[in-house]
């Protein structure tokens, strides 16, 4: 009776285990940490508070993913963890916003967010707008083809003409693809999700997809005999922390935290919780940005 | 206002790009409602019933379910094709059935007497339709195929959504999303544009209005 109930105890902890390894395992939460800063700060005021909203992304898996548990989940998810436990801010005190590629500059100007990690790539247009910490990541713009593709080899594939591409509308990766078209109007297709262009691409409506890199990639890896990521980026998309412009100690704030969680361990953990899982890729934390 | 003008290139693309949708949705919506509408108001019970049904199912169907069959359904079954003819046919199809109830509301406002008359000197069903109802139906039912018109433009940002892309509303999500720039003077831009397509188009249908009108 007894070893029964023992075997039985074992099957129940072996199954628990197992169940754990296959779903997403809450990432290990940042230690928060108490601290002062400099009054009339944005740290100040954001550790005062002991809230913080972050803007990110609730459809980008691997980055910023809302799952059923509402909550979202992804590698900018957990840098937005690793800021706010500096602040002394726990992950549960996290008031995740979502802002799509197209609010992202307005949710930060109308004060909707107080800093945004949502696959942000740093470019000259936007810091007319917004200020950036970081970046905490280089992705590069990359395409997919069917696994049984030959025909495309790269971004100058398309310059013939005829072959169609995918990319989100409003994305980065499409427009700076567009110059290696020879008929943007025909050959780029955009749709409001990356899902879809995946559908486009499995049903033979587009001949290949672009995205970010790591984002290909872990698409290849969920449907390896379908995907096949080309591997060479055509644009390197540095992702970086958005905050309102002008910010440059809360700027020199976000660089430091970064460097800290490259020297501790906490962002490669991150990344390999996150994005980095199903690929081989390890991030790099890239050289800061200067805040001025 | 600088927005617009920087980028002019990319809004009048995009403004070509809208009415090149709009000219062939209209191409097929326009004769397809006529025929549909001389379905429903044919003595042959089958066409009837046929052309009411095609009717009620796309009026009652939002524009977007029908234009994501087009663009995830049929390729989903094999049927392959470019993104701007589904979505085209896909508006064309759905302005059908308002431009075939603008007419029907037409032919319902001439005089029964009409018919009759066409009838008794010896014009069958056709003819009685082609030379004595609809030239008659049509100038009534200016006003509202104007509105199916414009819908018809309005709509064609919708279709925009489903891989057809580069339209005048895409434009906007070039600029603000990734360019940048903010959403105010980019969407000003945009309402400009549909502004320049709709006033025009609705100043003619009306010029034509008063031409044709008759008075009974």
């Amino acid at each position: 009776m007894k070893t029964q109930s023992i075997a039985f105890s074992l099957i129940l902890l072996g199954s628990l285990a197992l169940t754990g390894c296959g779903g997403t395992a809450p990432a290990a939460a940042p230690k928060v940490e108490k601290q002062t800063f400099e009054s009339g700060t944005t740290m100040d005021k954001l550790a005062t508070a002991g809230t913080i909203r972050i803007g990110t992304k609730f459809d980008q898996p691997g980055y910023g993913l809302k799952g059923l548990d509402g909550k979202p989940e992804g590698f900018d998810v957990e840098i937005g963890k690793i800021i706010a436990a500096k602040l002394g801010i726990a992950a549960d005190k996290i008031e995740w916003v979502e802002t799509p590629s197209k609010v992202r500059e307005e949710s930060i100007i109308q004060g909707k967010v107080d800093m945004i990690t949502a696959t942000y790539v740093v470019t000259d247009e936007r810091r007319e707008r917004v200020g950036f910490g970081g970046p905490y990541y280089m992705a590069g713009s990359d395409l997919m083809v069917k696994a049984d593709n030959t025909a495309i080899t790269g971004p100058e594939s398309f310059k013939s003409g005829g072959l169609k591409v995918c990319a989100g509308v409003g994305s980065i990766d499409g427009d700076k693809l567009k110059p290696h078209l020879a008929d943007p109007t025909n050959q780029l297709v955009e749709f409001d999700v990356l899902s879809k262009c995946e559908d486009a691409l499995r049903t033979g409506q587009v001949d290949a997809m672009t995205a970010g890199d790591s984002i290909l990639n872990g698409l290849a890896a969920t449907n390896k005999d379908t995907y096949k990521v080309i591997g060479k980026p055509f644009f390197v998309q540095p992702y970086g922390v958005g905050m309102t412009k002008g910010d440059t100690k809360f700027c020199e704030f976000v660089n430091k935290t970064l460097k800290d969680a490259a020297a501790d361990g906490s962002y490669e953990r991150a990344w390999k919780e996150t994005a980095g899982k199903d690929i081989d890729k390890v991030a790099q934390l890239p050289e800061p940005a200067p805040c001025a | 206002m600088d927005v617009i003008l920087d980028n002019f290139d990319l809004f009048w693309q995009g403004w070509l790009r809208t009415i090149q949708i709009c000219f062939f949705a209209l191409l097929g919506a326009v004769p397809l409602g006529i025929l549909l509408a001389a379905a429903r108001v044919s003595p042959v019970p089958s066409l009837r019933t046929l052309a009411g049904g095609w009717v009620t199912v796309l009026m009652s169907c939002p524009l977007t379910v029908v234009l994501f069959f087009m663009a995830f359904g049929l390729p989903e079954i094999g049927i392959k094709g470019s993104y701007f003819w589904f979505g085209t046919i896909g508006l064309a199809l759905y302005s059908a059935s308002f431009v075939c109830e603008a007419l029907r509301s037409g032919i319902n406002a001439v005089p029964t007497g009409q018919a009759e008359a066409a009838r008794s000197i010896g014009l069958s069903f056709m003819p009685s339709l082609g030379l004595v109802i609809l030239p008659q139906a049509l100038r009534s039912s200016l006003p509202p195929l104007t509105n199916a018109i414009i819908y018809l433009i309005k709509n064609s940002a919708i279709v925009g959504a489903f891989g057809v892309g580069h339209d005048l509303f895409a434009v906007a999500d070039t600029l603000t999303a990734a360019r940048g720039l903010a959403a105010l003077p980019v969407l000003a831009g945009v309402i400009a544009g549909y502004l320049l397509l709709v006033l025009p188009i609705g100043r003619l249908l009306s010029l034509i209005e008063t031409k044709v009108a008759i008075l009974r």
